[in-house]
Formats: structure tokens, C-alpha cells, sequence
């Protein structure tokens, strides 16, 4: 049996961490496919509904990033996605979603490698959990 | 108590202090009252208040009497606690100036959940309701029972703090502070203890029950968009069938629109006619933004809505190191 392949949708802010995925791709650093990229102009964009609707189309994760607390370039953006995210992860894992599964991170324009690292992190948490069965439709 | 709130708003009335004053008259039924809406003083003899004024009157500010307080005019409404937290969050998310009402606080002893009563009347129907002293009778064909006030109460109204209002201009009687209660987070700690398998199917069993009427949604005071995310088809964001994972990702956003904003009033429980426990997810919820964010909602009408504020030096342990 083939090892089984995530589809792990990724919300990037793209000041920082959708330049950082530039720059490790200028830099040659390799990272798992199994991440579906989605420029974003800002972390505090991203509805929590994105991200549930994302689990409902049949992704096996999540994950948001952007750029680190007080970086951000319409100044409080991130702060705002911080408080949203503080409330949707706990609610994520109290009605039975994987704490895995939602994954939060900040990564600035110029960390390259540690995107690559975050990217790889991730992708290896959620192949140890298996294919998500809650929230998507149908399943 | 009821005859001196009948008091106080003839006089405001008479006075021309308010326009139009919301609050409760007698139901078509004997377990139920519904919302008046009184505008001279002689209509203000309708006015009762008891266990059975469950509705929440702070919703008409986002309904009929918005057009009133948005042409400057005073309305006055009559609220227990929870109605009261209801009516501060509006003042916090500047949908009404806090001049334009009038809050007229009665002290609540907790409203009744109509189902408990029925249980206990065991099918027969129930013709005749009063009550005093905290005891409850009910008359009917071969029925005559009298029982305590505790054991027909809403699940919201056991767990309440905020009985009486916090923020008022007008008291009847005396306004009591609001107290801890060892019930408000029992049931989210025993929930808690579940494995995340066991969690996620009680939440299924919970919400497979659920029909999709909305019923909790028009009932919310803290839902009153123009336009809900449900109803919209461009883009479409949950399928309109009642099957289980469209009902629970109707449940699950709907409480992220209503987290920090929920007062806690179970009327989405009450209105629910398939009864589910809807304020499980509510009260963990509020409980998340308590603990993080120091706020409770509708205590303070100056304070910033939670979800519309930050703090910079705030915990974030939930993100990647």
C-alpha cells in the first residue's frame, strides 16, 4: 500500500510567510508537496469558516501562518487572527478534531529555511494521524 | 413587584420620557408569555413579569425599535440579567447609544423550561399556571400539582451569574450583584474528561437530532446580521440539507460569530423544539475568552467587544514555537 498523501491547505500572509515560501524556493530548499498554498493580503483575512469549509471539501489540515506579532504589515492584522485563532483551535478540539490538525504558525519574509522545516513539521504530524474522517462531507 | 413596574412605566410613559416600552404580557397559553410592546400608559396594565418572561426583549432593538432609537427617540424596555448583558453588548457594538434607552431592571428568579414542566405534568394538559415563593403550581383536568421553581428551571437559568442586571437606570426592588455559580462550567469539565472519540460522538448524537430550522439563530439576540452565512448562495458555505456534517458546521460557525458575544441566555435552548444542548459549545466559548482574554461580555458597555480587541503581550501557546 502506497504511503498515504495529505492534503493540507495553507493560508499565507503575503507579506511574510507566502515571500518566506518564495525565498525557500530561491533557495533550493525542498518541501512536501502535500501543502496547497493560499496567498492571502493578511492572516486577519482568514474566516475560521475558510478554514472549516476547508475540512468540510476534504482537507486533512490546516495551516495558517503569517507574519510574527508586531511585524505585521497593516499593523494589528495578525494580533486580530491571533485572538480569532486562540478561540477556534480550543473549540476545534473540544468537539473531537485532532489538535493536529489545525495548525498555527508565524514565519517572517526572511525565514526560508525555517518555512521549509514548519512545511515538513506539519506534514509529518498529520501523515502520523491518518486521513481526516470529522467534518468531511460524506466521509 | 409587578404592580410598581406598571408604576414606573405609566409615569415614563405619561411623562413622554420614552416612546414605546418592551417588555412582557400574558401568553395565549398558560405556560407562556410574549413580548409587548407598550406605548401609552393605559396599555401598561398588561405588563406582567414571572418565570415564564423567557423571551429576550433587547432583540427589538435590532428589529421594530431600531427605527425609533435611530430617529433619537427614547425607548424604554424592561430586562432581567441576561436581557441586560444583551443590551450592553449592543451599546458596545454601537448598534444603539446607551442614551436612547431606558433600562428598567426586575430581579429574576430564572425562567422556566416549558418541557421540564410538561414532563412532569406526564402529558396531561396544563390550564392554569401560578406561582409563589419559589413554588410553582399547576391546574389542569385531573391534574393539580405544586413543585419547586428549581425543578422546572431553563439549564441557562441554573447556571446563571448575572441574574439581575448590571448596567440599569431604573431598579424594581433590589439589584443583587452577581455571584459565582459552581453549575456554569460542570457540564463543559465533565465533557472535557471524554477522550476525542468519545467527544466527537456525543457531538454528533447531539447535533444528528438537529432539523435546520433556525429557530436558535432567530431567537439569538448576538445573531442579527442582515444577512446570515447560512442563507447566503454566493459563495455557498454549507449545504442546506440536514445532513450531519452541513447541521454541525452550521452549529460550529454559528458559535464562532456569537464567541464573547453570547449572554448566555438559553433562549436558543428553549426556542430549540428538538431540545438540544446548544450551550455546551456557547459556554466553552465564553469560557476561552474569559480565561484569555479577561472579558466578559455585556457586563460593561464601555469596555471593546473581545473579538474587536487585542493585547499584544496575550498567550500564544497555540501557535508553533
Amino acid at each position: 500500500m502506497s504511503e498515504f498523501e495529505p492534503t493540507i491547505v495553507a493560508f499565507f500572509c503575503n507579506w511574510c510567510t507566502y515571500t518566506a515560501a518564495d525565498l525557500a524556493g530561491t533557495s533550493r530548499l525542498s518541501y512536501p508537496h502535500n501543502i496547497k498554498s493560499i496567498r492571502v493580503m493578511c492572516t486577519g483575512m482568514v474566516d475560521p469558516q475558510y478554514v472549516i469549509k476547508a475540512f468540510l471539501e476534504g482537507a486533512d489540515g490546516v495551516l495558517i501562518s503569517g507574519c510574527h506579532p508586531g511585524d505585521c504589515h497593516y499593523i494589528s492584522g495578525n494580533y486580530v487572527a491571533r485572538r480569532r485563532f486562540a478561540i477556534l483551535k480550543p473549540l476545534l478540539e473540544f468537539i473531537g478534531i485532532e489538535p493536529e490538525r489545525v495548525q498555527f504558525s508565524w514565519i517572517s519574509a526572511g525565514e526560508g529555511e525555517r518555512f521549509a522545516q514548519v512545511m515538513t513539521k506539519v506534514t509529518n504530524d498529520i501523515k502520523k494521524i491518518g486521513p481526516a474522517k470529522r467534518l468531511v462531507k460524506g466521509a | 413587584m409587578v404592580k410598581e413596574l406598571r408604576e414606573k412605566v405609566k409615569k415614563l410613559l405619561a411623562g413622554g420620557d420614552v416612546e414605546l416600552v418592551i417588555g412582557w404580557e400574558k401568553g395565549s397559553r398558560p405556560l407562556s408569555s410574549t413580548p409587548a410592546l407598550i406605548d401609552s400608559p393605559e396599555e401598561a396594565d398588561r405588563l406582567v413579569f414571572d418565570s415564564t418572561c423567557g423571551n429576550n426583549p433587547a432583540v427589538y432593538f435590532t428589529k421594530d425599535a431600531r427605527r425609533l432609537v435611530k430617529a433619537g427617540k427614547k425607548v424604554g424596555v424592561v430586562v432581567k440579567g441576561c436581557d441586560a448583558r444583551s443590551l450592553s453588548l449592543y451599546v458596545a457594538e454601537k448598534q444603539v447609544k446607551r442614551d436612547n434607552i431606558v433600562i428598567i431592571g426586575v430581579p429574576c428568579q430564572g425562567v422556566l423550561d416549558t418541557d421540564k414542566v410538561e414532563e412532569l405534568a406526564g402529558g396531561r394538559e396544563v390550564l392554569e399556571y401560578s406561582e409563589q415563593d419559589g413554588k410553582i403550581t399547576v391546574r389542569g383536568k385531573d391534574l393539580d400539582l405544586t413543585f419547586d421553581a428549581q425543578d422546572v428551571l431553563s439549564a441557562s437559568c441554573l447556571a446563571c451569574i448575572y441574574p439581575d442586571a448590571t448596567e440599569y437606570d431604573i431598579f424594581i426592588g433590589e439589584a443583587r450583584d452577581g455571584k459565582p455559580n459552581k453549575e456554569q462550567n460542570a457540564a463543559i469539565d465533565e465533557f472535557e474528561k471524554l477522550s476525542s472519540e468519545e467527544r466527537w460522538k456525543r457531538m454528533e448524537e447531539i447535533y444528528s437530532k438537529c432539523i435546520r430550522c433556525y429557530a436558535c439563530r432567530n431567537v439569538c439576540p448576538s445573531c442579527y446580521c442582515n444577512e446570515c452565512f447560512v442563507d447566503q448562495n454566493d459563495p455557498q458555505w454549507i449545504g442546506k440539507t440536514p445532513e450531519i456534517t452541513d447541521t454541525m458546521i452550521f452549529h460550529i460557525i454559528r458559535n464562532l460569530h456569537v464567541a464573547g458575544r453570547c449572554v448566555e441566555c438559553g433562549a436558543c435552548e428553549r426556542a430549540c423544539p428538538m431540545g438540544l444542548d446548544l450551550l455546551l459549545l456557547n459556554r466553552k466559548a465564553a469560557r476561552e475568552v474569559e480565561e484569555r482574554f479577561g472579558y466578559v461580555t455585556g457586563i460593561d458597555s464601555g469596555e471593546k467587544p473581545a473579538m474587536a480587541d487585542f493585547r499584544e503581550e496575550e498567550k500564544q501557546d497555540f501557535i508553533m514555537g
